[in-house]
């Protein structure tokens, strides 16, 4: 059973975060500055502290950190889809990220494991950026 | 000017903890204010400072103001202080600053919920989880034990700790809570009852997991001099430090490495003694992970070993480091800041000598830590019976 989700809020730090995955795309922010890029979108870089800073689009590529397999749910709209895997992603261009990974067994998910994104539409507007694992 | 030995812990109290369905969380609150007050020697009108942390269970925005109307109270320093389940480490903190710089003389650390029985398990499970980040967490469904999961995971990658390991841990802890009266979990358990209780997010099965627990809990903190002429034996703050790196999982730098280190040396250089000096340790334990990760980080068993050391039996009342005597949060109790209280309390009791059946024969000097968060925030904290 999928997960029900609700809609991301926007809001001025993170529309073009939101808007980027809409459209399929993981837009990330790049310090003009120092050039680390991070995530999530904010103001300021967490490095340098500058508020300089420029949107890129990520290759959706990345690597499971760590991961839970799921099962119990924290709330209603999350209870049908148990097991599930909740993971934290190292993306190949720095940041770090927690989403899940879809796999036909979730006792499959690895540390290690490459994930790609894949963008699942919440409504007409809003899409949330998951991975799938990829072949090594 | 360090802190050193500057203030004491001069009462410790508690409510009936478990399901105490005549108990609102404010109420719980109060039971364990006026059994602190007692243990003390004080009146209220001695209090003049009033630290509040925060509830789930109830609507008050101004907690540490409603706290002290509830208690009739009229306090001249008091605040509301929220750091998780750390809280009350913090705000031993904060009253120490007061109370050495003459803002406040006999400082109230108080904090009550009615997690059990106010809320409906499930609307509990959903507020703990709010913990998560709201825009970039929740879409994602991870409850708190599968936050801690992904810590718990990492760790067992980089250093081969096993579910035996963290079955171990909750094993210990149940043994220390048989030996407690007021432990909300008595019955001994095995590392097979571990392994076959529910999955709830893996690695944690039902039985790694912290308890929900209806529970007040107090202290008074004064200055050193006052103390002597108190009631109870001074428990002397001997050194105290704190660590913030994040609050959300996904924003750790570093799963396996966090601000507990930091805060423990900090801890260890104001108080001048180190981990081997450490009588009896409380290690916040909110899922079983934590007091392995705690008992490498500070200092006490080389990284990776501490899995080993519960499971070997070092951490049990009679071993090398009785960790968690009252029984913890996983079997003691864990009412949002009251159960973080605990783990200061029981450190109190231990040094006073006071803990019946589960007392660490000789302890002088005993530590307790604390986190909020997923490993966000840090504190340690070191008493000890003589200055
Ligand atoms: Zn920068």
């Amino acid at each position: 059973m999928p997960i029900t989700r609700s809609a991301p809020k926007r809001d001025a730090d993170n529309t073009p975060y939101w808007d980027g995955a809409a459209r399929g795309e993981l837009r990330l922010q790049r310090c003009a500055a120092c050039g680390v890029a991070r995530f999530y979108p904010r103001l300021l870089c967490p490095e340098c502290w500058s508020d300089s800073v420029g949107w890129f689009t990520a290759s959706g590529d990345g690597t499971v950190y760590s991961y839970s397999v799921v099962h119990r749910a924290p709330s209603a709209n999350f209870a049908d889809a148990v097991p599930y895997v909740v993971a934290l992603i190292d993306l190949d261009e720095g940041p770090r990220m927690l989403s899940n990974v879809e796999a036909d067994d979730p006792e499959a998910v690895q540390i290690g494991d490459r994930v790609r994104v894949r963008f699942e539409r919440v409504d007409e507007n809003s899409a949330i950026p998951v991975f799938v694992k990829v072949a090594a | 000017m360090s802190l050193r030995n500057k203030c004491a812990i001069v009462g410790v109290g508690q409510s009936r903890i478990g399901k105490v369905p005549d108990r609102t969380g404010m109420a719980l609150a109060a039971d364990a204010a006026k059994a602190a007050l007692d243990d003390a020697g004080l009146t209220p009108a001695d209090i003049d400072g009033v630290l509040a942390g925060y509830t789930f269970t109830e609507p008050y925005l101004m907690l540490s103001s409603v706290m002290c109307e509830y208690l009739g109270l009229q306090p001249t320093y008091s605040a509301s202080i929220m750091v998780g389940g750390g809280s009350a480490g913090f705000m031993l903190h904060h009253a120490m600053h007061a109370i050495v710089t003459g803002a406040a003389t006999n400082v109230l650390i108080v904090m009550g919920e009615n997690r059990r029985t106010g809320q409906t398990s499930d609307d509990a499970i959903a507020a703990i989880s709010k913990i998560g980040h709201p825009y970039y967490e929740h879409p994602y469904g991870a409850p708190m034990p599968g936050l801690y999961g992904l810590v718990a995971r990492r760790h067992m990658h980089e250093y081969g700790t096993t579910y035996e390991h963290l079955a171990a841990v909750s094993v210990n802890t149940r043994y220390h809570a048989s030996l407690n009266p007021s432990a909300q979990m008595r019955e001994l358990i095995t590392v097979e009852d571990v392994l076959n209780s529910r999955m709830i997010s893996d690695p944690f099965r039902m039985l790694n997991c912290c308890l929900i627990s209806d529970a007040g809990g107090a202290m008074i903190v004064t200055s050193a001099e006052r103390a002597k002429d108190l009631r109870s034996a001074p428990v002397y703050v001997r050194g105290i430090g704190e660590m913030h790196t994040h609050e959300h999982v996904s924003m750790a730098r570093n799963l396996t490495e966090t601000g507990a280190g930091r805060s423990s040396e900090i801890a260890y250089a104001m108080a001048g003694v180190g981990p081997e000096d450490i009588d009896y340790a409380s290690l916040y334990d909110c899922f079983s992970i934590v007091p392995i990760m705690e008992l490498e980080e500070l200092g006490f068993v080389k990284p990776g070993e501490g899995g080993d050391f519960f499971l070997g039996g070092h951490a049990r009342l009679g071993g090398q480091l009785p960790v968690n005597t009252h029984g913890g949060m996983l079997s003691h109790a864990h009412a949002g800041g009251a159960g973080g209280l605990f783990d200061i309390t029981e450190a109190a009791l231990q040094v006073r000598g006071e803990c019946g059946e589960r007392q660490v024969e000789g302890a002088q000097v005993a530590l307790a830590h604390v986190e909020g968060g997923i490993l966000s925030a840090h504190c340690t904290v070191v008493v000890s019976n003589t200055e």
